[in-house]
């Protein structure tokens, strides 16, 4: 274990490679770029593949295509790379293939801002592509935390079938920090569930105890068909209410009936606080900072740092805002995550500290906040 | 309500032209402070998306407990390489807070308690090339104080000296520590 | 059923998959899938070892009736799905299936840059000079003055010359045949796949319902007999002066190269890398 100095997008990339990560393509971006930077370098060393493709969606579709052959890929785009990727993300989850696509957030709409730092998109993860589906993004909050989350990303989307979204920002992509490289060999590393019937058997999309069917790549035996058209079990499209349905319950109930794995937060707070700030990526940080000053000053405030935003972390919002009064949300957008939070706030009050210019949320503007009753 | 949190909390901002190394200088201290004195920090910087010319500012912040917060909220020190760079930050520094200014290129001072130093001038004197000025820089930020040990902040500037430059850019970081010293004094 | 099962067909066909197909009766697009069949079969690929990879549109339904590993992706994006297959497992034989609106509109990015990198890929581009599924608008290959659904008073853009984009962009073998010329497609679409770099071959067809019923060009029969009628051979082609050549379909092996292949390329990469390393 050696000590570095590291940025985040580095991160990401150390910790696709120690997740598995054998395949990366993408398309040059600000402020994303360095994962690809990082990952051209390094995955030709250990026998993986790095490919540069004509665009984003492209990127997406070549991921999704080597994770069907059986490779863990990932791709990293910033703000109107992910626009482009939205098509691929749908299809992936419609396909039910694995993959990872990391979205290191600028300031927006349109080219924005490409080096200004933005949480501006938050609902686009969740809702970007058409149609109803589910959807897991993860937020690191530090360096170590983008390495460990890129493995948690990896690790999610083989163990559901499922594309997984890392949401990063602008500050913590590229922000330095210590980093202490772990042993890959003592990761915990999830791979994608085998089938065992012979391939006559073989449904790719049907049969399982537990919503999630095992996956077979291509070229391993089990000639099958996949389409991002609604599908029966076998994989053929099909236009019969009584096979759509059962698809759409299940691809949910995979995510639904697992929340407990997938649902990562650190909490901070006891049901005497009557402040509660809630934060994710970045504005965590100045969030955590503030809740310092506050209990330096002998004010009863806790925290709630949402690693996984989507789905979102209901059940813990929902228990603390049966005590909570206020509950604090800074973010670096006008207000997206708050929106969830008010759904399951009940009778507390949901405070937004925005901003969206590119800065963080300072300390002092949540300690107002937090302050101001 | 006054900040008391985090006595041991250390903000530096590094700040001057893109170009001029101050990104560099600023991951120098940063792995400095992290690696060989075994302090925490976060290094953080904001520029323009030209790689030569526009502002150029990069920010360490050392603590020996975690640090929240990434960015400097106001500076315990600024080292201004250019005239931009202290218009646009000397208000943000702290009360009691240290301005540094390459002496040849900011004009107008707003401090009469400002540091000047000829930080480029000193870096073509001692090694030819303007281009060490960001390792003259650190020497004087380090001599004048002592945010990192001068022996950490040494093995740091030579990790990153590409092969064959480390006698040049050890003079940089000397006459830095020189610089200092004649101020000290 | 016997007689079926006896047809060479009937192997690379799926059993459990409900037929009849998509397609309209007369279309031609059954008869590229079927000389790609026989193609296969000459070349006696093992089944598990080919993918078809195919986007959105008449043509894109194709895979789903063929027993290999199969994927119907998104409009346009069929190459780079292929591509990251191609990647991944290099040992494949990959074959994407499109047609003219799906390659060279939507996916015209994606159709230069596969044929730049000479990926291993084998792509035939079915062309029917019209967006069929969606009623018959006009595509990047509607002749001038063609009418479309979109095009009421008959198209004004120049169509897209297939062959020689991907000849321009890289690709090594390039092919153009017709429906019509049956035996003659599946030589081409055979030595496409038995080509290692990028290969295109161009299948000419024809859309009675769409295009043919909006320009009155009468019936499939009569619009498979215009094939032969207006096609010529590449050899009798460059005897005759270019306007003569004007709206002919000119028919042959167009472009055939040895050049490095974009995977094989790749692992020459990590052979290099690796033993810099010294291995890990």
């Amino acid at each position: 274990m050696t000590v570095k100095l590291m940025q985040g997008n580095d991160a990401v990339g150390w910790g696709a490679l120690a997740a598995g990560c054998r395949f990366y393509a993408g398309y040059p971006i600000t402020p994303s770029t360095e994962v690809a930077e990082m990952l051209s370098r390094e995955l030709p060393k250990v026998g993986g593949k790095f490919i540069q493709m004509e665009d984003e969606i492209a990127s997406l579709a070549a991921c999704i295509g080597a994770s069907v052959g059986g490779l863990k890929s990932m791709t990293a785009t910033s703000g109107p790379g992910f626009s482009l990727m939205q098509e691929h993300i749908g299809y992936a989850a419609m396909t039910e293939v694995p993959c990872v696509v990391v979205n290191v957030q600028r300031l927006g709409p349109s080219t924005g801002q490409p080096t200004s730092a933005s949480q501006g998109d938050v609902m686009q993860a969740r809702w970007g592509t058409h149609g109803d589906h589910p959807i897991i993004a993860l937020c690191p909050t530090s360096v170590s935390q983008s390495f460990d989350l890129t493995v948690k990303a990896f690790n999610f989307s083989e163990k559901y079938r499922t594309p997984v979204i890392l949401l990063l920002d602008e500050v913590i992509g590229h922000m330095r920090e210590k980093f202490d490289m772990p042993d890959f060999d003592a990761i915990e590393r999830v791979d994608r569930i085998a089938t065992d019937v012979p391939p006559e058997w073989y449904k790719p999309y049907g049969d399982s105890l537990s919503d999630v069917p095992p996956m077979a790549n291509f070229g391993d035996g089990y000639r099958y068909h996949i389409t991002g058209l609604f599908h029966d079990p076998h994989g053929y499209p099909t236009q019969r209410l009584d096979e759509i349905d059962p698809w759409i319950k299940r691809v949910h109930r995979k995510i639904e009936r697992n929340l407990h794995d997938i649902v990562l937060y650190e909490e901070d707070w006891d049901p005497t606080n009557k402040t509660v700030v809630v934060s994710y990526g970045a504005s965590a940080r100045s969030a955590r900072h503030a809740v310092k000053l506050a209990r330096q000053h002998r004010l009863k405030v806790g925290e709630i740092t949402l690693l996984t935003i989507w789905p979102f972390a209901e059940e813990v919002i929902a228990r603390m805002a049966r005590t909570a009064r206020r509950i604090i949300v800074p973010e670096m957008n006008l207000g997206q995550l708050a929106l969830e939070v008010e759904r399951v706030a009940g009778r507390s009050k949901v405070v937004r500290v925005n901003r969206a210019n590119g800065e963080m949320v300072t300390p002092q503007e949540i300690l107002d906040a937090i302050e101001g009753s | 309500m006054t900040k008391t949190i985090q006595n041991d909390r250390t903000e530096i901002r590094l700040a001057g032209e893109g170009g001029q190394g101050m990104i560099l200088a600023a991951i120098i201290l940063a792995e400095a402070a992290a690696i060989y004195d075994g302090k925490n920090v976060t290094q953080t910087q904001v520029y323009g998306p030209e790689a030569r010319g526009g502002a150029s500012k990069a920010e360490v912040v050392i603590s020996n407990g975690q640090i929240d917060h990434p960015e400097v909220i106001n500076a315990d020190v600024l080292v201004a390489m250019s005239q931009e760079a202290c218009d646009k930050y000397a208000g943000n520094l702290k009360k009691g807070g240290l301005l540094i200014v390459d002496e040849e290129k900011v004009g107008r001072i707003p401090s009469n308690k400002a540091v000047k130093i000829p930080i480029t001038q000193l870096a073509e004197a001692r090694t030819g090339r303007t281009i060490t000025a960001n390792v003259v820089a650190l020497g004087v930020l380090v001599g004048l104080t002592d945010v990192v040990s001068r022996m950490s902040i040494e093995k740091a500037v030579l990790a990153r000296a590409p092969k064959g430059t480390e006698d040049m850019n050890r003079t940089a970081l000397l006459a830095g520590f020189e610089a200092a010293d004649m101020v000290k004094r | 059923m016997a007689q079926h099962e006896e047809h060479t067909a009937y192997e690379y066909l799926r059993p459990s998959k409900k037929f009849p197909n998509v397609w309209c009766s007369g279309c031609g697009i059954g008869v590229v899938m079927s000389a790609l069949i026989r193609a296969i079969d000459n070349i006696g690929l093992e089944k598990d070892n080919v993918a078809l990879v195919s986007g959105i549109g008449c043509t894109g339904r194709m895979p789903v009736y063929m027993d290999f590993n199969t994927m119907h992706t998104t409009h346009g994006r069929a190459l780079a799905f292929a591509t990251g297959l191609k990647i991944a497992r290099p040992e494949l034989k990959v074959i994407t299936i499109m047609g003219d609106g799906d390659a060279l509109a939507i996916g015209g990015n994606h159709f230069i840059h596969s044929a730049r990198r000479n990926i291993g890929i084998t792509a035939i581009v079915v062309n029917n000079n019209i967006y069929g599924m969606t009623g018959g608008q006009y595509s990047p290959t509607t002749p001038i003055g063609g009418r479309a659904t979109t095009a009421p008073y008959g198209n004004i853009e120049p169509p897209m010359p297939i062959c020689e984009l991907a000849q321009a962009a890289g690709a090594s073998y390039v092919a153009r045949s017709t429906v019509y010329h049956a035996a003659e497609l599946e030589r081409y679409i055979e030595q496409a796949i038995r080509k290692d770099g990028f290969g295109l071959v161009e299948a000419v067809s024809y859309c009675h319902t769409g295009y043919g019923r909006l320009n009155k060009l009468g019936t499939a029969v009569d619009m498979m007999r215009a094939l032969k009628e207006t096609s010529m051979a590449q050899a009798a082609a460059q005897k005759l002066a270019p306007e003569e050549r004007e709206n002919k379909i000119v028919r042959g092996v167009l472009h055939d190269v040895e050049r490095v292949e974009y995977t094989a390329r790749y692992q020459q990469l990590i052979d290099q890398v690796q033993q810099s390393i010294g291995g890990r």
